[in-house]
């Protein structure tokens, strides 16, 4: 009867993955190597762990990650596409830390047909006119979040604000957010130069400027320099400095108590309280022993979106029309808990004030203070003329 | 008034940042005729063990011996492994060379310590801030860098120009067959240079921990600077890297801060916000080539040469 039985089985499991592949490949673009290797390691560890607990399976189906070091470089960028769509034929393709080269990577993405996730990227041109139907954020469109911010600060009737970003498309875009939605007076818009490491010339401009408060966009690097030497000039207890992207958990080692008690903006963050969030924070800090970052929490929503997709299409990756109807119910488990796309395939979703506080193994996490936006759709979806 | 004074202390105080990484850099090409592209390494070592012994014990000084010693070893210790059969190579084989030492030791330092950037605070008596000029509070650990650089800049003069081994070194700039052959152990010679050249790579990198970001990798974007410096300086010469490193300072702290404004006189605020930024940052550039145009051989080409 047994036997029987277990025949039966393994004749419906065959049926059911009639066209079904026998093997998922998932293309993972990130920055391994250089600086920003740490934001790298913080997608790795994620997307694996969330491979692992899904056991080794996407949709049913066994699959494995090819990972793809950018080296922080669009030309590179583009080449690690390449080979991952000719010689990988990997069936999706995700990650993808930095705005430029998910530009320089989108077009032949895109027009290979394969499900493209961006897993923290979220450049304003792919949420508007270059708006596709088998692209998905994972994360943010880039303004949402300074977003928040400017409308947090503009709440706050402040006035007087410096603004500070790096020289490059993504700083100017923060930038834009940040105004769109703070009506104050800003005294000022510094750019920096990418990658820059001493800022003393910048502190000087902003204590002569004497304003009543600061806003940076610095990621990785440029944010540990920044925000040290800001408070070893004294600048903390006189002006306070808010940012966005500049002070995280994957900053956080390295910056140390001179960023404690300051405000960053996200739609995520480690103690945001939803059973999804909880299991994934937990099973991440026990197995690799640090906190994970959005970056973490991107990647590892990134792989429950193409478990979803691929469980949808029972395994037929053929069926990209398939994949891409489950994927916009977004109803696959989200460490940010529920939330909605948007017919630019950008999530509506929730942006929250955060805090840095201690935690209580003597580091630094950030903490949800409130919610700043509820299910905030991006400023560019109108653009967008999704082509079924 | 006051704020162009601060803007200039500014400049002086990253160019002094810049002398300590150049100084060893000129020494070793200079001298070695070696283009050593790992310099930038053992600043990035000598910031990471200074970085592991100050969390560990406390105590910067300790941390600082420590950094010294360590980045002199690892330079011995590559002079002779790698850089002995590299003399007589050229120029590209080097740079082959030590682009691959680049590489293995920012995998080296990210298998030791992760690839989280470190934490290193500012030693507890320089967390303060000295009112340089009135109403401007200057952090004093800035302080400390120029009065640290100042110092080595003194005192590689005194031992270059006042002693035996000064004169020695001097002689094997000019020509080192001549001074082999006068009996002098050259390899030896050279090993020296390349330990001095290591100590003084890693004092820099052990003054920037406390301000820049200890990572893997953060000795690649200050050896191009460190290039810079000791091309306009004129190559192998300790004045010449001094007063370059002063000048690209300045020139880029200064840029930085007025460029824009300046701009805004003749071209509007929003032109001169998006081509401001822009020009700044390649200011030090275009200082360079104006230099190499005028003096191609840099502004102090080390006599004999």
């Amino acid at each position: 009867m047994k036997k029987y039985l277990a025949a039966v089985a393994s004749l419906l499991l065959f049926t059911a993955s009639a066209g079904a592949a026998d093997n998922v490949k998932i293309g993972f673009i990130t920055t391994l190597s250089g600086p920003a290797g740490i934001i790298g390691k913080h997608m790795k560890d994620a997307s694996e762990l969330a491979l692992s607990m899904l056991g080794g399976k996407v949709g049913g189906v066994p699959a494995q990650i090819v990972y793809g070091d950018d080296q922080q470089k669009p030309d590179i960028g583009r080449q690690v596409a390449d080979e991952m769509l000719t010689r990988d034929k990997v069936d999706f393709l995700t990650g993808v830390i930095w705005s430029n080269v998910l530009l320089a990577i989108y077009q032949p993405v895109i027009q290979s047909g394969t499900l493209l996730i961006s897993a923290n990227a979220g450049p304003h041109e792919i949420a508007g006119e270059k708006c596709a139907p088998n692209f998905f954020s994972a994360s943010w469109q880039n303004d949402q979040t300074p977003e928040a911010m400017g409308k947090f600060m503009d709440d706050q009737k402040m006035s007087d604000v410096y603004l500070i970003a790096p020289d490059y498309a993504a700083g100017r875009d923060m930038m834009s957010g940040f105004k769109r939605f703070f009506k104050g007076k800003v005294v000022a818009e510094t750019y920096a130069k990418f990658g820059q490491s001493d800022y003393q010339v910048e502190i000087s401009q902003i204590r002569d400027a004497n304003p009543k408060a600061v806003f940076a966009f610095l990621p990785g690097g440029m944010g540990i320099q920044f925000v040290k030497q800001y408070a070893q000039a004294g600048m903390r207890e006189k002006i306070p400095l808010y940012s966005a992207f500049t002070v995280d958990e994957t900053t956080l080692p390295a910056i140390g108590d001179a960023a404690e008690g300051n405000y960053e903006v996200g739609f995520w963050s480690p103690d945001l309280d939803n059973p999804r969030n909880k299991e994934f924070v937990g099973a991440f800090r026990q197995k690799y022993n640090y906190w994970p970052s959005y970056y973490a929490a991107q990647s590892f929503d990134a792989i429950a979106m193409i478990d979803r997709a691929a469980a949808a299409v029972k395994g037929d990756l053929a069926d990209k029309k398939g994949m891409i109807a489950a994927l916009e119910k977004a109803d696959f488990p989200s460490v940010r808990g529920k939330f909605k796309y948007n017919t630019n395939h950008f999530p509506i979703e929730n942006f929250y004030l955060l805090r840095i506080v201690k935690d209580p193994d003597g580091g630094y996490v950030r903490k949800t203070e409130k919610t700043v936006f509820a299910d905030h759709a991006d400023a560019y979806v109108g653009e967008c003329k999704m082509q079924h | 008034m006051i704020y162009a004074i601060e803007q200039v202390l500014n400049g002086v105080q990253f160019g002094v940042m810049l002398f300590l990484m150049a100084a060893g850099l000129t020494l070793i090409f200079g001298i070695m005729n070696l283009i050593n592209l790992a310099h930038g390494s053992l600043y990035m070592i000598g910031a990471y063990v200074a970085a592991g012994v100050f969390s560990a014990t406390g105590s910067f000084f300790l941390g600082l011996a420590a950094a010294l010693t360590a980045a002199v070893l690892v330079g011995i210790a590559i002079e002779i492994i790698v850089f002995r059969t590299l003399y007589e190579r050229d120029h590209l084989d080097q740079v082959l060379a030590t682009f691959g030492l680049i590489l293995f030791f920012n995998e080296m330092v990210r298998i030791l310590w992760g690839s989280t950037a470190l934490y290193m605070p500012v030693p507890s008596f320089l967390s303060g801030r000295v009112e340089l000029l009135p109403g401007i509070p200057y952090p004093a650990y800035r302080v400390a860098i120029i009065a640290v650089g100042l110092a080595i800049a003194l005192l590689l003069y005194l031992v270059i120009a006042r002693t035996r081994i000064g004169m020695l070194i001097r002689a094997g700039a000019s020509n080192r067959v001549m001074l082999g052959a006068l009996g002098t152990n050259v390899t030896l010679l050279y090993t020296l240079v390349f330990a001095l050249g290591s100590a003084l790579a890693a004092l820099a990198g052990v003054m920037a921990g406390p301000i820049f970001t200890v990572e893997s990798g953060m000795g690649e974007s200050v050896l191009i600077l460190a290039f810079v410096v000791i091309v306009i300086g004129g190559i192998g010469s300790i004045r010449g890297a001094f007063i370059a490193a002063l000048l690209v300072g300045v020139v880029d702290a200064t840029g930085r801060a007025f460029l824009r404004p300046f701009l805004t006189i003749f071209m509007g605020g929003s032109a001169a916000a998006k081509f401001g930024p822009a020009l700044a940052s390649m200011l030090i550039y275009i200082l360079m080539a104006a230099v190499l145009f005028v003096r191609p051989q840099g502004l102090f080409p080390p006599r004999g040469l």
